[in-house]
């Protein structure tokens, strides 16, 4: 174990970092995932696309905006910006057309909806920003590199990776969970979670908080995407690959939990990464084991409450 | 409408013929159209039962690799499709003993992980499975007999519509009898069905290992057809296109899958044709119409056509 540890600590940590800092984008997308489908009651496969079109249009707003002579320091705040920008569009354009016409219909309906959806960002996304890999990484090139002391040794990482992606995550946590419990709105949307027919029978709108969810959760996929579109190239099928993996937390952490999605997203993030740094082949399979050792122990997810069962 | 149902069978089956006929070009598509319509069956099962698998392309996969790997041993198509649906249903019965314990969102979001992790096996094994870039599959004697590439295509074409024939009305029969009567039990309230001593994990048990088993064969015939298997037919989106295809068919009638394969595969290659890049947008805004204009899907069209109603 030892001899081990001396051999590959070096590797182990830097897996431990980068862990952590996707682990702080995976929660980001998986919180909204799992607010929108708590109180909307439907999954919403375009999830991944609000992603991917957020990632993609911060690069591109940060690229023109590059060229037009922007400060260097002004890069960090213009992702937050475009990752509002596109959810604050997106978002009540997709309840409004869409996704108010079929409240009233089958789950499997308006699954295939928001599949459907899924399809035709797609292709949007692809006309639009094209197939070939985008790159902008000014935001992590801004913040330089820390050295990390590990052990006896030092490992350089980003400070974008190390402080921005996990503390704007666990920004998201505290804000959100304050949100939930302690404002008004935010009662409100927990109580059309719980029971949206009483919620509705106490004079609860909600239309309007169903407009109101699905736009946050639509910024808070954009904002994912944009916060990662620093640190890789942007490819087309990043939406695909980040939906079914959100899936996977929120199944995991349980419906309409927070916190669960929260550690959820670190167990998938940490493996995940240290599944790429010693078995690469296993990387894309480690969410899945975790998500289905969680669901023989716990049915009903991590944080899951059991249903009372109707007759 | 049951009555004119084997009317509205033969003349669906005349058609698709005198397509295959006429233009030669059409034969795959059609044998395509009917080997999906096939494992599209078994989609429409788990949604008699109120479930939408958002996994099962992973037997598609299995029926197709099945093929491929025994292809060189075997070497006869008549033997290969038995044994492609006897292993992907020994396959459904091993990951149906779990996944029937869950239901709604669990049950697709655990299909789904089950598809995805044999995607990546499918495409990190490489030594095995050649990887993404699959593997091809040769011109076989089909019952003993060796024949030239237009007889074969012919001969599979004919063994799909055959299949598809008896199958159609094997479901048929199944859906009548007690076990398919007990599955629509399940989606309307389980614990009733619980009450009156039917074992509701039981029943919807046996529907998913039948639905293994078409994708199974359904996998198998496009592996005999397209001759060359990759992990993409195991992908989440192609899982998504089965669902897709169950409600553009609509859920109503056995033709359901069979009409709803055929409009699809024709959108696809249309589609495609026209418009390279788009084609999913184009598949995805047909799906969209479909369910916000014509929520029976093509049967329904079809209903109403013949002056009949959708059920």
């Amino acid at each position: 174990m030892a001899e081990w540890f001396q051999d590959n600590g070096l590797l182990l940590g830097l897996a431990l970092l980068d862990g952590l800092s996707s682990a702080g984008l995976i929660f980001l997308v998986a919180v909204g995932l799992n607010l929108v489908f708590g109180v909307l009651r439907i999954v919403n496969v375009a999830h991944g696309s609000l992603y991917a079109i957020g990632a993609y249009s911060a690069a591109s707003i940060g690229l023109f905006l590059t060229s037009l002579g922007l400060p260097a320091w002004a890069s960090l705040p213009v992702l937050l910006l475009s990752a509002a920008l596109v959810g604050a569009i997106l978002g009540p354009l997709i309840e409004r057309l869409l996704l108010r016409r079929i409240y009233a219909q089958e789950e499997v309906v308006q699954l295939l909806v928001t599949f459907a959806l899924f399809m035709i960002l797609e292709d949007v996304q692809k006309l639009v920003w094209g197939v070939q890999p985008i790159h902008h990484d000014q935001a992590m090139k801004l913040l330089g590199t820390i050295d990390v002391p590990f052990g006896t040794d030092f490992i350089p990482f980003t400070n974008y990776q190390l402080f921005v992606l996990p503390g704007i995550a666990v920004v998201t946590l505290v804000g959100l969970a304050w949100f939930l419990r302690r404002t008004l709105t935010g009662r409100v949307i927990v109580a059309v979670t719980t029971d949206r027919e009483a919620a509705t029978a106490m004079g609860i709108d909600a239309a309007k908080i169903f407009l109101l969810t699905f736009t946050f959760g639509a910024m808070l996929a954009a904002l994912g995407g944009a916060l990662s579109s620093p640190t890789a190239a942007l490819v087309p099928g990043i939406g695909a690959q980040t939906i079914v993996l959100s899936f996977a937390v929120v199944a995991t952490a349980g419906l309409g939990q927070i916190e669960g999605a929260a550690l959820t997203s670190l167990m998938m993030g940490l493996g995940r990464s240290i599944a790429v740094y010693f078995e690469p082949e296993l990387e894309v399979v480690v969410p899945y084991i975790i998500m289905v050792l969680v669901l023989l122990v716990r049915p009903q997810g991590l944080f899951g409450v059991t249903e009372t069962r109707r007759v | 409408m049951k009555r004119i149902e084997p009317i509205l069978a033969l003349a669906l089956a005349g058609a698709i013929i005198a397509a295959a006929v006429a233009a030669p070009w059409l034969r795959f598509v059609l044998t395509i159209a009917l080997a999906k319509g096939i494992a599209v069956m078994g989609i429409l099962l788990l949604l008699r039962a109120g479930q939408v698998s958002f996994g099962h392309a992973l037997y598609i996969a299995f029926g197709a690799y099945t093929v491929a790997f025994l292809a060189p041993r075997v070497g006869d198509a008549v033997v290969l499709l038995p044994l492609a649906a006897l292993g992907a249903g020994a396959l459904g019965l091993l990951i149906g003993l779990f996944v029937t314990r869950y239901r709604q969102i669990f049950f697709g979001m655990l299909n789904l992980a089950m598809s995805m992790v044999f995607y990546s096996l499918l495409e990190k094994l490489y030594h095995f499975t050649k990887g993404s870039d699959g593997i091809r599959v040769e011109i076989m004697p089909v019952a003993g007999q060796a024949l030239d590439r237009i007889a074969y295509e012919w001969t599979i074409f004919g063994i799909a519509l055959g299949l598809a024939f008896a199958l159609g009305l094997l479901l048929r029969l199944y859906l009548a009898s007690p076990m398919g009567e007990a599955l629509a039990g399940i989606k309307t309230r389980e614990t009733r069905l619980e009450f009156m001593g039917v074992p509701a994990r039981g029943v919807l048990l046996s529907a998913y290992v039948l639905s293994a088993m078409v994708g199974g064969l359904g996998g198998a015939l496009i592996a005999l057809t397209s001759r060359h298997v990759t992990p993409l037919l195991a992908y989440w989106t192609s899982s998504g296109e089965l669902v897709f295809i169950a409600i553009l068919g609509g859920a109503g009638g056995v033709l359901g899958p069979f009409l709803g394969a055929t409009a699809y595969e024709l959108i696809r290659v249309y589609a495609a044709a026209s418009f390279a890049d788009a084609w999913q947008m184009i598949l995805g805004a047909s799906l969209l119409l479909v369910i916000l204009f014509a929520p029976g899907g093509v049967w329904g069209m079809a209903a109403r056509a013949v002056g009949g109603r959708g059920r």
